[in-house]
């Protein structure tokens, strides 16, 4: 491990002058990511600023029934927290379908929403990578790149964004709350995840030393029966081949709402907007669901091992959508 | 006294692993340590032309930066010999950092040595490597075009190729013939901790080693011809191995390079693999295809079977797993060919892993079974009683013992086969497809070929110490020899120690091909008798003894006390005799010679294996919801530690069924999956209800305790009765493992 200097603060604008004086420096949270990555020097900080003391780690009520997760709220805190549970199911599932407990315990929400990819090209530091060293190519392209991306791919890059998180709150348009040296900012969920383009290197549009203080989750009466449902090769442990966060109201058997984005697919988490364009208003019916799905995937591009992602997206999105519209039946 | 063997004794290591005080071999503190760090080549073949070390020495906390230019010459590297013929047993007949030429990708080219690990492991990036790179051959579909049939595998124990009767012609007569092309991904063991070598010199010639270790025995011997120093300057300790699968079966390279570390520097140095080097340092299970044809008569009947194999070994061995022997074997067969083909290619030494051939050999016979079976339009169960063999098929010589119809018999009525449907396709709940299949499980036992010793000790108290060179690596193998030694000497097993894990013990083969226990058993029995014969003899000898005169035959020991067997009221405990005698203790060292390998009978182990699975019929996704395997391994020593190795061991198959693959990238030349978040094993939300059983036997002529095995026969057939069950709720054949969810969209 390369050295590094290592101070802890307690107070956000410490932290925030501490990081954004130092270019070569970093926020340390839970660390699931972030030790993971400096031990194999892929992140190679010279000085890590341990955040875990700073007072956000609350989950709080807003006024008009929104929710604040503070930005180092812990994954198992947030899942388990009786609001979060009846209010926004989908967030809860999404974070006990990932990692594993001991990992959930450590890590922080706002760590989540800021991991790094899962490519194992990222990881190798000898191997070419646009997003570890721009300009060195792309290894996954024509590798080993079974879990990677079919959307929102560019030439540079194919990485699947890992957060389960990420895809719930794409699905709620949650807003993610900010502090920096040029003060706080609220960015929408959407806007917080870049598409990977020329610059594969840069995922979120925050500035050196801003902190991600909270995540606030919008008042959504349908997001009580909202799921998260994860596919993958084994039972647990393991990221998503495809993940869809779902919230759906049928009113005289038609779509009154739908929020829809999906997991394991895609370069960001992605807000599945084309499927829900087909099936706002339409007859909830597998036909809907079917041609949502293909409208969705319509621009997916396969790169090899991948190619079984696209058939595979569309039915766990016509899953989604059949055992939803069904509990909707029934409720 | 109820007899220990056969009993569920709780592991005797168990508190201290509970406790954190078990000693791993990176956890020996020593004063002085230092930390080695090794460095592996990046490219898959080529030279390395230029080596810059200058940083690196100048890192903060570095002591030595060694290269091939620096490292210490080898004296002699010994062939390849499976650690079960009790010699020298290097991983491969190839050792590192001799001269600029890489091999492999991974291959070791630098060791830097430095105050912490951390300090050492940096440094390591600060080495600057430029290489001439060569052609490579990291995938079997690169080399087929050069694929040669050996001479013998398997570190040349088994010939490369074998056959009996005339299988052209009884495949041309044959009325039903099924044939079949299967592709296994390569595997890795990933036991939970890493290979390691803590190395001492205490003085030039005298050298300590913790090692984590199959085989104490083998480290010594090896490393001795590799340093060109005698056997006794060379101490291995293990102390507690955490698993190895057959990673640690044989010696590689990190003992001596520790060795070589620690002379250079003149401190103690530990050398820890890290997990990723796991998957360059310790062999794997090799990338193969195996072709089976299989002739059978309209009623079932087999006639025919061609096998054969195709597989990736390195450039320096010809060593395939034996992926034929046990499926030559398992069913009546008149008319036999076996072929192994190798491809040379830029890997490391494949080596044992976990069943190492039975899994994937019998896994391509048990599926072609399968197909046989549906085609003829039989029970895939009645179609293999049909088949079953008394005598061992190649020499003709009946099984030693077998129960391999109990075993069918036991796991049908446990699983209620005989319910099944076996239309495929035929079950559905909701989303799930639900389907059953079943396998046989075969597998060789293997002896070791040199003598098996053993000591034992006895206190005037009353408590005994047992040793013998065998390393404790998650087996439980202290345990059952503590009960082993209790009931030869008539013990309770509280009164009896067991120590292993180190060289200076009395000489047992590496612990390999499930024949550890039968070894160390054999030998610790023989020698725990040996010893209360001794101390009966000196009993109805003496003059003071209530037993004076008896004939020794008709004495036993009850709980410590020797007694006439039809008078148990007379007799005297061995402590009374050692103190009336004034006798500290009574030593012996026993010798258990294995019998000769043409012995009068065939040997194997045999089992039935059936599973349940569930398929996502849109999804793709499999489940295994229940799995039965009844085995009948001889004797059971400690039916807890057995069910445990058998469940184990399914688990195994579960894994190499549906999840386990290491992937290589064939233009970098290395793996890239290496770590356990990417190289896939079953957890805990996989694993299905297991019910496992034993059916009992009694086999005198295999060793003198009975014993056959339980270490690998659980692996055998579990993926083959998965694959089986997939077709049953599916209709499709899967000739390609690990079955992952895009082969059934
Ligand atoms: C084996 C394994 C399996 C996993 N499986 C899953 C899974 O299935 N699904 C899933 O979603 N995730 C999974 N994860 C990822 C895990 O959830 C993340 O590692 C974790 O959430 C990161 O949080 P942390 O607090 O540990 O962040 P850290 O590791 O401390 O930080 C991660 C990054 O975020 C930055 N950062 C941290 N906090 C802030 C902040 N407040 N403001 C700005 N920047 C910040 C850090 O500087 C660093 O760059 C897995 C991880 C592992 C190791
Ligand atoms: S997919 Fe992205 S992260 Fe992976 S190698 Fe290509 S550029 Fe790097």
């Amino acid at each position: 491990m390369r050295p590094i200097s290592y101070s802890r603060v307690s107070d956000v604008s410490t932290a925030i002058g501490t990081v954004a004086a130092d270019p070569g420096s970093a926020f340390l949270a839970g660390g699931t990511t972030q030790v993971d990555l400096l031990r194999i020097y892929v992140e190679q900080p010279r000085r890590l600023v341990d955040i875990n003391d700073l007072p956000l780690k609350q989950v709080e009520e807003l006024p008009g029934g929104g929710l604040r997760l503070g930005g180092l709220a812990r994954m198992s805190d947030v899942a388990e927290h009786p609001t979060v549970r009846q209010r926004y199911p989908m967030v809860s599932e999404s974070l006990l379908l990932g990692a594993s407990p001991q990992l959930r315990h450590m890590a922080s929400v706002a760590g989540n929403l800021m991991q790094r990819v899962r490519c194992t090209y990222f990881r190798d530091t000898e191997a070419a990578c646009n997003k570890r060293a721009p300009g060195t190519g792309c290894s996954a392209m024509d590798g080993v790149n079974r879990g990677h991306a079919v959307l929102g791919t560019s030439d540079c890059c194919i990485a699947t964004h890992p957060s389960d998180l990420g895809v719930a709150l794409m699905a709620l348009d949650a807003v993610v709350r900010t502090e920096g040296p040029a003060g706080q900012r609220s960015i929408p969920i959407d806007d917080f995840y870049l598409l990977p383009g020329t610059t594969p290197e840069r995922e979120h549009p925050l500035t050196h030393g801003e902190l991600v203080t909270g995540i606030d989750l919008p008042p959504l009466p349908v997001a009580a029966r909202s799921r998260y449902i994860k596919i993958r090769d084994r039972e647990s442990y393991e990221f998503a081949l495809v993940a869809v966060a779902i919230a759906m109201s049928v009113v005289d058997g038609r779509i009154a709402e739908i929020r829809l984005a999906l997991g394991g697919l895609a370069t960001k988490p992605w807000r599945a907007r084309a499927a829900e364009r087909v099936l706002d208003g339409a007859p909830a019916t597998a036909d809907s669901f079917t041609r949502a799905a293909e409208a969705e995937l319509a621009g997916a591009v396969p790169h090899g091992m991948n190619a079984f992602k696209i058939e595979l997206g569309k039915r766990t999105i016509v899953r989604a959508l059949t055992e939803t519209a069904q509990r909707e039946e029934s409720a | 006294m109820s007899p220990a063997i056969g009993a569920t004794l709780n592991r005797v290591d168990g508190r201290f692993k509970v406790r954190g005080e078990s000693r791993y071999s990176a956890e020996i503190q020593l004063t002085n340590l230092t930390h080695a760090v090794v460095v592996n080549a990046k490219v898959a073949s080529g030279r390395i032309t230029s080596i810059d070390t200058g940083e690196a020495e100048r890192a903060a906390g570095v002591l030595a930066v060694l290269t091939h230019r620096n490292l210490g010459r080898i004296a002699t590297v010994p062939r390849l010999l499976p650690s079960l013929a009790g010699l020298a047993a290097p991983g491969q007949s190839f050792f590192p950092m001799q001269d600029e030429t890489v091999h492999y990708s991974g291959q070791p080219i630098a060791i830097v040595v430095a105050d912490t690990i951390e300090r050492a492991d940096h440094a390591g990036t600060l080495i600057r490597v430029e290489y001439e790179t060569g052609p490579a051959t990291t995938l079997l579909d690169q080399g087929r075009d050069r694929a040669y049939v050996p001479k013998r595998i398997f570190g040349g124990l088994l010939p490369g190729q074998g056959s009996r009767g005339d299988v052209g012609k009884a495949l041309a007569e044959a009325e039903v013939c099924v044939e079949a092309t299967y592709r296994f991904a390569p595997n890795h063991h990933n036991p939970i901790e890493p290979s390691a070598s803590t190395a001492v010199w205490d003085d030039v010639d005298r050298l300590t080693i913790y090692d984590s270790t199959q085989g104490p025995n083998s480290v010594q011997l090896t490393v001795a011809e590799l340093l060109g120093l005698p056997p006794i300057s060379i101490r291995v300790v293990s102390h507690a191995v955490g698993g190895s699968f057959g990673s640690k079966a044989m010696v590689w390279h990190h003992p001596t390079l520790a060795a070589l570390a620690a002379r250079h520097v003149g401190r103690p140095v530990r050398l820890a693999l890290t997990r990723e080097q796991m998957f360059t340092s310790c062999g794997h299970r090799e990338e193969q295809e195996q072709r089976i044809t299989i002739g059978a008569r309209a009623d079932g009947r087999i006639t025919a079977l061609r096998h054969h194999k195709i597989s990736l070994t390195s450039p320096f061995d010809d060593w395939a797993e034996p992926s034929l022997q046990s499926a030559a074997v398992a069913y009546t067969n008149p008319n036999y060919e076996g072929i192994y083909h190798l491809v040379r290619g830029n890997t490391i030494t494949p080596t044992f892993m976990r069943a190492p051939g039975e899994a994937t050999g019998m896994f391509a016979l048990e599926c072609a079974m399968d197909e046989l079976a549906e085609r003829i339009g039989i029970d895939p169960l009645e179609l293999r009683m049909r088949n079953v063999s008394d005598t061992d098929p190649e020499s003709g010589k009946p099984w030693s013992s077998s129960g391999l119809r109990e075993c069918y018999q036991r796991a049908a009525e446990l699983f209620g086969w005989h319910d099944r449907d076996p239309r495929p396709g035929s079950r559905r709940e909701g989303q799930w497809l639900v389907g059953t299949g079943m396998a046989s499980s075969l597998y060789p036992v293997t002896q070791p070929v040199n003598p098996q010793r053993a000591k034992a000790r006895l206190y005037n108290d009353g408590t005994a110490v047992i040793e013998a060179g065998v390393s404790e690596f998650g087996t439980g193998v202290f345990t059952a020899m503590t009960q082993v030694a209790a009931d030869a000497l008539g013990l309770a097993p509280e009164r009896v120690r067991f120590v292993g894990g180190s060289s200076d013990l009395p000489n047992i083969t590496a612990a390999v091909g499930s024949a550890g226990t039968s070894a160390v058993g054999s030998a610790v029995h023989v020698t725990a008798c040996e010893l209360r014969d001794q101390l009966i003899r000196r009993a109805v000898g003496d003059d003071h003894s209530p037993l004076r005169g008896a004939d020794p035959a008709r004495v036993e020991v009850r709980d410590g006390k020797m007694v006439l067997s039809d008078r148990p009221d007379v007799g005297e405990t061995y402590a009374d005799l050692l103190h009336r005698t004034m006798t500290p203790d009574v030593e012996v060292l026993g010798t258990w010679n294995p019998p000769p390998q043409d012995a009068e009978y065939g040997i194997h182990t045999f089992g039935a294996q059936m599973a349940e699975v569930v398929v996502d019929a849109d999804l793709g996704v499999v489940r295994v919801r229940r799995m039965v395997g009844v085995f009948a391994p001889g004797r059971v020593l400690n039916r807890k530690l057995a069910h445990s190795q058998l469940m184990g061991g399914m688990l195994w198959g579960l894994g190499q069924a549906l999840l386990e693959a290491t992937r290589m990238d064939p233009r970098l030349g290395r793996w890239a999956n290496s770590s356990l978040g990417d190289y896939l094993v079953p957890v805990n939300a996989d694993a299905p209800d297991v019910v496992v059983d034993t059916v009992e036997l009694r086999d005198e002529a295999v060793n003198p305790v009975g014993i056959k095995g339980v270490g690998e026969i659980g692996v055998v057939g579990a993926a083959a009765a998965i694959a089986n069950a997939v077709h049953h709720a599916t209709g499709r054949r899967m000739y390609e493992l690990p079955i992952t969810l895009e082969k059934l969209l």
